[in-house]
C-alpha cells in the first residue's frame, strides 16, 4: 500500500512498471487519472490551487485503501494526490489498484476514488475570469459513494 | 513581578485549565484570516457544539460560516466527529468546508 500526497507530477509509466515489478501474481492493474479541466459549471478555468489538512489526509487516504483490502482480493494499492497550483491538463490524482484478475481491481479502483472524492480533506480553488472562488462539494459525488455502503 | 512572568503564569492557568488546538481550512481560514488559535476549554465548553457555539457568538464572519446556513465539516485529532463528540485538553479540533479533492 503507498499513499503519496505531493506538488510534484508523476509519471503514470513508471508508478505502474514499479507497481508490477517483482510480483508475477499480479494478473490486472486498472488505474484513474484525475485532470484539471479548463471549465467548471459553465465558467472556464484558468488553474486551480489544492489544499489539503496534513496528518488527516495521509490517515484518511491509508484508511480507504485498507477499506478497499478489505473489500476485494487486491494485491497492491497506489494513491497519489497532488497539492498546490495546478493548471489545465494537469494530473491531479492517480489511483491505481492490482490484483489477479480485472474484477477486483475495476471494482477497488472505482471504490477507492469515490471514497478520496469525499472523505479526504482536499479542497479546491479556482481561478476563473471573474476571480477565485472555492468549489462546492457535489450531492453526486455522496451519491456516488453511498453507492458502496 | 515584570511582563514575562506575568505572561507566564497566564500561559500557565490556560494549560491547566486545558485548551484546544483549532483548526481551519480553505474559505473558513480565509474568512476567520486565520488558520490556527488555541481555546481554552472551560465547563461550558466540552464538546464540539459547545465549541462551535462559543466560536459563533463572536459574530461577523464567524456567525455567517458557523450559524448553520453554510455546509461545515468537524475532525477532532484528525477523525470525522460530530456536535456531540466530547473535547480534552491538548485535543486537535480542525473546522472545514465538505471536501473537494480528486
Amino acid at each position: 500500500m503507498t499513499v503519496r500526497v505531493q506538488t510534484e507530477d508523476f509519471d503514470v509509466g513508471v508508478q505502474i512498471a514499479a507497481m508490477r515489478r517483482g510480483n508475477p501474481a499480479i494478473g490486472a492493474i486498472a488505474s484513474f487519472i484525475g485532470l484539471v479541466r479548463d471549465v467548471n459549471d459553465g465558467d472556464s478555468v484558468g488553474g486551480m490551487t489544492l489544499e489539503h489538512y496534513p496528518g488527516m489526509t495521509e490517515k484518511a487516504l491509508e484508511r480507504i485503501v485498507a477499506e478497499a483490502h478489505s473489500r476485494w482480493d487486491v494485491i497492491d494499492v497506489l494513491v497519489i494526490h497532488r497539492v498546490g497550483t495546478l493548471r489545465p491538463t494537469d494530473q491531479i490524482v492517480l489511483v491505481a489498484v492490482a490484483s489477479a484478475h480485472r474484477g477486483e481491481a475495476f471494482a477497488a479502483c472505482e471504490f477507492v476514488m469515490d471514497y478520496l472524492k469525499t472523505q479526504a480533506p482536499f479542497w479546491k480553488k479556482e481561478q476563473t475570469a471573474q476571480g477565485e472562488r472555492w468549489v462546492e462539494a457535489k450531492a453526486s459525488d455522496d451519491a456516488a459513494a453511498d453507492r458502496w455502503s | 513581578m515584570n511582563d514575562a512572568q506575568v505572561l507566564q503564569g497566564r500561559a500557565g492557568e490556560t494549560t491547566a485549565a486545558g485548551s484546544v488546538t483549532v483548526l481551519y481550512f480553505a474559505r473558513l481560514k480565509e474568512a476567520f484570516g486565520s488558520g490556527q488559535e488555541q481555546i481554552a476549554l472551560t465547563p461550558s465548553i466540552r464538546t464540539v457544539q459547545a465549541l462551535l457555539d462559543h466560536l459563533q457568538s463572536r459574530g461577523g464572519a464567524w456567525q455567517r460560516e458557523l450559524g448553520g446556513s453554510r455546509p461545515v465539516r468537524v475532525a477532532v485529532n484528525q477523525e470525522m466527529a460530530r456536535g456531540n463528540t466530547p473535547l480534552s485538553a491538548s485535543d486537535e479540533v480542525a473546522f472545514f468546508p465538505p471536501v473537494t479533492g480528486g
